[in-house]
This record gives C-alpha cells, sequence and structure tokens, in this order.
C-alpha cells in the first residue's frame, strides 16, 4: 500500500484538527452567547432587586442572590480557615510520610466525589438528624464540606512551589517558624491559595444539586441562618425545566454566566501574577 | 520555656486542630456513607444489588443494574464524543496554531469549565432533545442526548490538562524530530503524543470523573427510565439521577439502598484517581530517567 | 531579635479562627433543638400543590407581616417525610395517605382532578380508562391503535414519591405497574413541558396546572371540569392535603385558617382548584 507522502498527511491533518477546534470553540460560546443573548435583555436594576411574585413568573431574582451570597459566603467561612490551616500544617509542620500521603490520597477522592452525595450527605445529617431543617446553615456546611478538599489541595500545591530557600533564608535569619510562615511563606504562595478560594466560589455558585436538598427552595428572602433559601441556579432550574417563565429563567441565567465569567477572570489574571513571579 | 516558644506551641496546637477538624470532616463523609450503605449491600447479597435488573422500590426490589448500565454508556458515550475534540484541539493549539491564538484561546476555554451544569442541561433541552426527536427518532430524552452534552461538559478539563501536558514536554523533543526531517504532523504523533501520554491520560480521566459525577444536567436530558437502554435512543438513568429523584422520600430500606449507590459511586472515583495517580507518578518516574 | 508581640497577636487571630469556628459551632449545635427558626413556617412537600400554597403564602403574608412561611417541594411522600420528622412543620401530599401514615394528621385543604395531557395538535380527543391504563403500561406502541397517526407513544410519567404518580396509581393502575420504559420527571410543570413540546408525548398532571399549551384528555367522552369532578362523572378527583404530625396550632394553625377561609378557598378556585366546603365547627 502507498504511503501517503507525508507533507500532504500533514496538510489533511491540520485542516482536520482546524475544522475541530473550530467546532468545539464555536460549541463553547454558542452555549454562552445563547444565554447571554437571551438573558441580558431582562436584566435591569429591578430585576436584580425586586422580589419573585408568583413563583417566580413575575418580578425580580433579589432574594437567590441573596441566598447564593449568603451560602458561598458561610461556606468560605468554614472550608477556608480549615482548608488553608490544614494545608500550612501538612506542607510546613510534618515531613512527607504515609499519613500525609493518604490525607493527600482522601482530599483528591473526595474532590472528585459527585456532588449529589454530598447533598444526600448533607441532608440526612443537617437538614435531618441536626435538625437545621432546609437553611442557609445546611446548605452553607454542605457546600463548605465540598470545596474543603479542593481547598486543601491547591493551597498545599500552593504553599510547596514557594521556594525552599525563602524558608531558609527567613529562618537563618533568625525568624520562628510561624514568623517565617506568615511573612515570608503565607504571602507568597497567597495568589495559588486565593486561586483555589475561588475556583472554589465560582463551584459554589453553580451547585445545584447539593444546594436544593440542604437549602431549600424557597422563594422567601432569608432572614436568619436557619431560613431556607433558593440560590440563582436552583431557580433557574426551577424556572426552565417548568416553564414557569423562560424570560425569567434566561435572565437568571445571565446573571449566573456573568458571575461564575468574572470570577474565572478574576482567577486568571490571579494565576498569572503568580506565574510570572515564580518562573 | 520562654514565651516565644509557648506561642510557636499554641500556633503549633491551633493548625493541628485545624487539620484534624479538616481530616476529621473528610473521614466522617466517607465512614457516613460507607455505614450507611454497605450493610443492604450484605443483607440483599451485592451480585442481586448490583445485578439486579428491577428497581421498584416501593415493592422493596433494588437492582441497580440498569443504573450501572446508565451511567458507563452515558460515561463511555461523553468520552467517545469529548475526548477525540478535545485532544484535537490541544494538539492544533499547542502545534499548529500561533502562540497568539493559544494565549487567547486556552483562558477562553478555561473559563468555559465554570458555566454551570444546569445551563448545559436546559440547552439541551431546548436545542438538542426536539433535534434527536424530529431527525433520529425516539423522544428525544436518551443516551446519545446525555452523551453529547456530557461530552460537551467535560471538553474544557481535557483541552486545559492536555494542553499543559504538551507544553511541558522539552522542546528538544520537537528539535530533534524536526531536525531528523520529520512533519510536524509526524513529531506529534510518533514523539510527543506517546510523551505526554500519562498527563493526557490523567485529563481523561479527570474528565471522567466529571461525567460519572454530572447529576443535574442527566436528569434534564436523558429521561430517567429505569430500564436497560437497548439502543442509543432510548431513556436513561444514571447512578447520580437515581440519588435525586428519590432522595428527598426514601426512608428505611430505601434511602439505604441509595447510600449503597453512593458508596459504588465512591469506590468508582477512587478506583479513577488511583489509575490517575499511577499515570502521572510513572511520568515522573520517566522524566528522571 | 526583638519578637514583635502585635505580630503574634494577629498571626494567633488567624490562626485561632479555626478553634473559635468550632467552638461556636459547638454551642450553635447545643442550642438548637430541632425545626425551623422562630418566626419561619416551613411547608414542604406535593408538586402539585406547591405553587398554590406559595400564592396562599403570598397573600397570607402581605396580612400578615410578621411570618413567613417557606413553601418547599420534593414530593407529597418527602413531604408527608418531612412533616413527620419535623423539617417541615406542614407537609403537601396530593395523594391520600397510606395506612402506615395513618399516624399523622391530615386535613384537606382542596380537590383537583388528575388530567392525562396530549400535545394540542394530538388529533384524540377521549380515551376510556382501560385505554389510558393499557397506554401507562407500555403495551401501547403505537398512536395507531388509538386511532391516531403511525407514531410511536412517548410516556411520560413522574417519580415514585410523587403524590400525583400515586393518585394516578391508584385511580388509573390499579394493580398494573407503570412501565419501566417510560420517562420519569420531577414535576408537574416538567411534565407540562415537555408534552407541551412533544407532539407524541402523553402524560398525567394536576388538572390545575393545565394551561393552553398542552390540552386534556376526556375520559369516556367526559371532560374534565368542576361540575363534571363533583358529579362524579369524572372520575380522576384526588385530594390536596396539609399533614402535620398533630392539629396545627399557632402559626401554623393561623396559616391553615387562611387556607381554609372563603379568601384562601377562592384564591384556589381562581386557579383552576376545587374548594372544599368548611364545615363550621
Amino acid at each position: 500500500m502507498r504511503r501517503l507522502d507525508p507533507r500532504l498527511e500533514q496538510r489533511l491533518v491540520k485542516v482536520l484538527l482546524w475544522a475541530m477546534t473550530l467546532a468545539t470553540v464555536f460549541v463553547l460560546l454558542y452555549i454562552v452567547l445563547f444565554i447571554l443573548l437571551r438573558g441580558l435583555p431582562v436584566l435591569s436594576v429591578s430585576f436584580l432587586t425586586e422580589n419573585p411574585h408568583d413563583m417566580g413568573k413575575s418580578g425580580g431574582i433579589f432574594p437567590t442572590i441573596v441566598g447564593t451570597l449568603a451560602l458561598t459566603a458561610m461556606a468560605l467561612l468554614v472550608a477556608v480557615p480549615l482548608g488553608v490551616g490544614t494545608a500550612v500544617y501538612l506542607t510546613e509542620y510534618t515531613w512527607e510520610n504515609r499519613l500525609t500521603r493518604v490525607i493527600r490520597f482522601g482530599a483528591d477522592c473526595l474532590a472528585g466525589i459527585p456532588s449529589i452525595i454530598f447533598g444526600l450527605f448533607g441532608f440526612i445529617l443537617f437538614v435531618l438528624k441536626l435538625g437545621f431543617g432546609w437553611s442557609i446553615l445546611s446548605g452553607g456546611l454542605t457546600l463548605a464540606f465540598m470545596v474543603l478538599p479542593t481547598i486543601i489541595r491547591t493551597s498545599e500545591e500552593a504553599l510547596r512551589s514557594v521556594p525552599r530557600s525563602y524558608r531558609e533564608v527567613s529562618t537563618s535569619l533568625g525568624s520562628t517558624k510561624w514568623q517565617m510562615v506568615t511573612r515570608v511563606v503565607l504571602p507568597s504562595a497567597l495568589p495559588g491559595i486565593v486561586t483555589g478560594v475561588i475556583l472554589s466560589v465560582g463551584r459554589s455558585i453553580g451547585e445545584t444539586a447539593a444546594v436544593i436538598f440542604t437549602a431549600g427552595s424557597s422563594l422567601r428572602l432569608p432572614t436568619s441562618l436557619f431560613s431556607s433559601s433558593r440560590t440563582m441556579s436552583v431557580h433557574f432550574y426551577i424556572l426552565a425545566r417548568e416553564g414557569i417563565s423562560m424570560p425569567n429563567a434566561y435572565g437568571t441565567a445571565a446573571v449566573l454566566v456573568i458571575a461564575i465569567l468574572a470570577v474565572n477572570i478574576i482567577t486568571y489574571r490571579l494565576m498569572h501574577r503568580f506565574i510570572r513571579k515564580y518562573s | 520555656m520562654t514565651s516565644l516558644d509557648r506561642r510557636e506551641s499554641l500556633v503549633r496546637a491551633v493548625l493541628l486542630l485545624a487539620a484534624f477538624s479538616a481530616v476529621s470532616v473528610l473521614a466522617v463523609i466517607t465512614v457516613f456513607i460507607f455505614v450507611e450503605g454497605t450493610p443492604i449491600m450484605f443483607r440483599r447479597g451485592v451480585g442481586q444489588f448490583l445485578f439486579g435488573q428491577d428497581w421498584f422500590p416501593g415493592e422493596g426490589r433494588f437492582g441497580l443494574l440498569p443504573m450501572i448500565i446508565g451511567s458507563v454508556q452515558v460515561t463511555l458515550g461523553a468520552l467517545l464524543i469529548g475526548v477525540p475534540f478535545a485532544l484535537a484541539c490541544a494538539v492544533f493549539l499547542t502545534e499548529f496554531s500561533s502562540p497568539r491564538l493559544r494565549r487567547i484561546l486556552k483562558p477562553v476555554i478555561e473559563l468555559l469549565a465554570g458555566i454551570p451544569s444546569v445551563v448545559y442541561g436546559f440547552i439541551g433541552v431546548i436545542v438538542l432533545v426536539p433535534f434527536i426527536r424530529d431527525n433520529l427518532g425516539g423522544p428525544g430524552f436518551s443516551v446519545l442526548t446525555a452523551s453529547i452534552v456530557l461530552g460537551i461538559m467535560i471538553l474544557p478539563t481535557v483541552i486545559s490538562i492536555s494542553i499543559d501536558a504538551l507544553q511541558a514536554l522539552p522542546p528538544s523533543y520537537r528539535e530533534g524530530a524536526l531536525a531528523m526531517g520529520a512533519t510536524r504532523w509526524q513529531t506529534v504523533r510518533m514523539v510527543l503524543l506517546p510523551s505526554a501520554r500519562s498527563g493526557i491520560v490523567a485529563s481523561i480521566i479527570l474528565g471522567m470523573g466529571r461525567a460519572v459525577g454530572e447529576t443535574m444536567a442527566v436528569i434534564m436530558i436523558a429521561g430517567n427510565a429505569a430500564s436497560i437502554p437497548r439502543s442509543p435512543l432510548e431513556p436513561v438513568r444514571t447512578l447520580t439521577s437515581n440519588i435525586a429523584l428519590e432522595m428527598s422520600y426514601a426512608s428505611g430500606e430505601h434511602r439505604e439502598a441509595l447510600f449503597a449507590t453512593g458508596v459504588i459511586l465512591f469506590i468508582i472515583i477512587m478506583v479513577l484517581n488511583t489509575v490517575a495517580n499511577l499515570s502521572s507518578s510513572r511520568r515522573g518516574r520517566e522524566r528522571k530517567g | 531579635m526583638r519578637f514583635d508581640s502585635t505580630e503574634a497577636a494577629g498571626g494567633l487571630q488567624l490562626a485561632a479562627l479555626p478553634a473559635l469556628l468550632a467552638a461556636a459551632a459547638v454551642l450553635l449545635l447545643s442550642a438548637c433543638s430541632r425545626g425551623a427558626s422562630s418566626g419561619e413556617l416551613t411547608v414542604a412537600g406535593s408538586t402539585s400543590i406547591q405553587p398554590f400554597c406559595d400564592r396562599w403564602a403570598e397573600v397570607y403574608m402581605e396580612d400578615h407581616a410578621g411570618c413567613a412561611v417557606n413553601v418547599q417541594g420534593g414530593g407529597s411522600s418527602a413531604g408527608i417525610q418531612a412533616a413527620r420528622s419535623g423539617a417541615a412543620h406542614i407537609g403537601m401530599s396530593s395523594r391520600p395517605l397510606k395506612p402506615e401514615e395513618e399516624d399523622l394528621v391530615e386535613i384537606v385543604v382542596a380537590r383537583d382532578g388528575l388530567a392525562i395531557i396530549v400535545h394540542p395538535e394530538n388529533v384524540l380527543e377521549s380515551l376510556s380508562l382501560q385505554e389510558v391504563r393499557a397506554v401507562f403500561e407500555g403495551s401501547v406502541r403505537s398512536w395507531s391503535v388509538l386511532g391516531g397517526p403511525a407514531k410511536p407513544v412517548h410516556v411520560i410519567t413522574r417519580e415514585e414519591g410523587s403524590g400525583t404518580r400515586g393518585a394516578f396509581q391508584e385511580l388509573v393502575m390499579g394493580d398494573s405497574r407503570i412501565f419501566r420504559g417510560a420517562i420519569v420527571q420531577d414535576s408537574n410543570g416538567t411534565v407540562r413541558e415537555i408534552v407541551a413540546g412533544d407532539p407524541n408525548a402523553v402524560g398525567y398532571i394536576s388538572l390545575g396546572l393545565v394551561d393552553d399549551r398542552v390540552r386534556a384528555l376526556k375520559l369516556d367522552g367526559v371532560e374534565a371540569t368542576e361540575e363534571s369532578i363533583e358529579s362524579g362523572a369524572y372520575p380522576l378527583v384526588r385530594p390536596f392535603l396539609f399533614v402535620a404530625r398533630e392539629a396545627p396550632r399557632d402559626r401554623a394553625g393561623n396559616f391553615l385558617d387562611f387556607v381554609l377561609s372563603e379568601e384562601g378557598q377562592a384564591l384556589i378556585k381562581k386557579e383552576g382548584l376545587i374548594p372544599v366546603r368548611r364545615r363550621t365547627p
């Protein structure tokens, strides 16, 4: 069989790859544009600040924005100190041994567990067994547990990538361990840590499965930690599936997409600064 | 002991507490799921559970086979559809395009990784389901629909990690091959792809994990029929959808069965993670050699 | 080197955060008993009742500014579970209680017809109860069997915990099972959306939720209206129930009084439900 001339083969392959790349980028952009084109016209100040009426058929989405912010804040409040503290302990205060490897593997596994399982766990433990009911507390704690493994892993990687020389110089100048950590290591690793935190924020905002079973789907403005609250993604899910109001669904989705894109852009900028600092 | 030492000890103790709490949390979740989920598997027989075809919780029948097959089909479908495009994209962007194009497109693609899954699911319902129903047959809610949407969802993950893997290869690989007269494509095919294999495999496994774990989008588009699909155009239910659909009202044995489903998913993820770890450690070892 | 105590104090504060949170968590856990917070009423369950209950809640809260009423979905069985476990003050169920659930208090707050819906373009006007049963059993694979075009029948059903499905099972299917190949969706609204978009689909939803995007089939020639349901000519009726562990008092009782009042019942009658006649004690 005659083999294809390598240059001809390359030209064909190049065209094929180009076409496939074009298709991929097109599809991904189509999805974003689909939402934004239909959703942006719906956005207005009143949409963002009014309460919903009639199951969301009219009115705005203000309670869902509050709910989303509350849940995310609660998740971060719990997961960031625990996660960063754990990462600091693992990298600075212990040596690499079997235990740290097990912890890392465990964190990796849990980072990959489907969110519905966290939802099941959170529903049984927080909503039922501990009696918190459908609430921001239940939802926030569940989300915290969900992002904790990611924060531990990204913080650990950020801390590990701080050159050892930084630490050596610091201690050779007479600093204590804690001074070295807070004044030298943490500031250097901060962009990487913050990247992990912000990625978790993005994940929390878009999370639906774990939230709908723990924070519930009440449309009322939440008044306390024990209030049930609907997040934007849950609201979008319900509006869109039940056909309650397509325009409002698109509007909610547009807000969601814009928020997540903004969060991701910030992450990207930070990561860039981090990489530039150390490469 | 000076006050300095005491402060250091205190700090260390607090950090240890934080680490301990975090690890406890991780352990609690794992233990909880296993404790709630394994008794029923042994009581009913693991075989019955994994290979039973009838899921009728109202009658006490908990056969997970349709859902296991559902998850497998949908995940494999997603990989079949997503991976070729993802790899084509990665190869194109690293080897055949200008660096400027890559610098623009890679972040754009990574941005899209954050789009919530309910948005993908919704567009699947609005656009894909009617299309498949009108042009290919069936109700539109099917294995094929789920595979396509999940395939699209894993694209950003696989693309960006594969690009990283390819970019991490030393330039000498490319230069050496080109110096010997190979074309760009021959270089890619015979030198670069094999060398980057472990990173690419890791990216595929990560994508697989995401596809297996997806719930909301799948509920919206796959039809959720608890039967084994005989063609890609028939509706299907995955393990994750099963949990989500029945979780709020399941009690007693039914609830235990859902936790058991969680156990199975947990084990699948553990296996995938172990394989990914092995693959990347092999890469580390090869690099040293 | 001088040790800067304020620096260390700042650092300690950062590290003490996990400890403080842990302590706060413990306090929180010990402080709360079970259930929702003060001043909020949680009503959860049937997705059939949910939109109407939300309407009740909206009007109720206009007059009673202090009490928030949270309405959740989840399905009738979930609502019954929630009422029993205390996660909700009131559970909503759109099917009659099963024998093992009889320990709960049930109050009928409305009645609702069950509509078999098809796409507006579907040529069928009426089916018999046996034909509906056959369709949902999975034995009718093509519309031609029923006098329609030779197109496949796409059967849509609710999930197992749904009160609507429970009522449908009891009133239509009897001892037969809904076949396993039917497409499952988890709310009335979703079923309606799908049937509205697929000319070959058939499903069942709450009569009160039928709008002009779908058409309700007649049963044996009888159309589903309030009159035909009252007279019994249209057989598919089910009660909308509020269930609770004990007879609702205080906040829950006030809300219930509103729901059963003339104003509350007029509200849902306008929306398509069948009001209950309240017997004055």
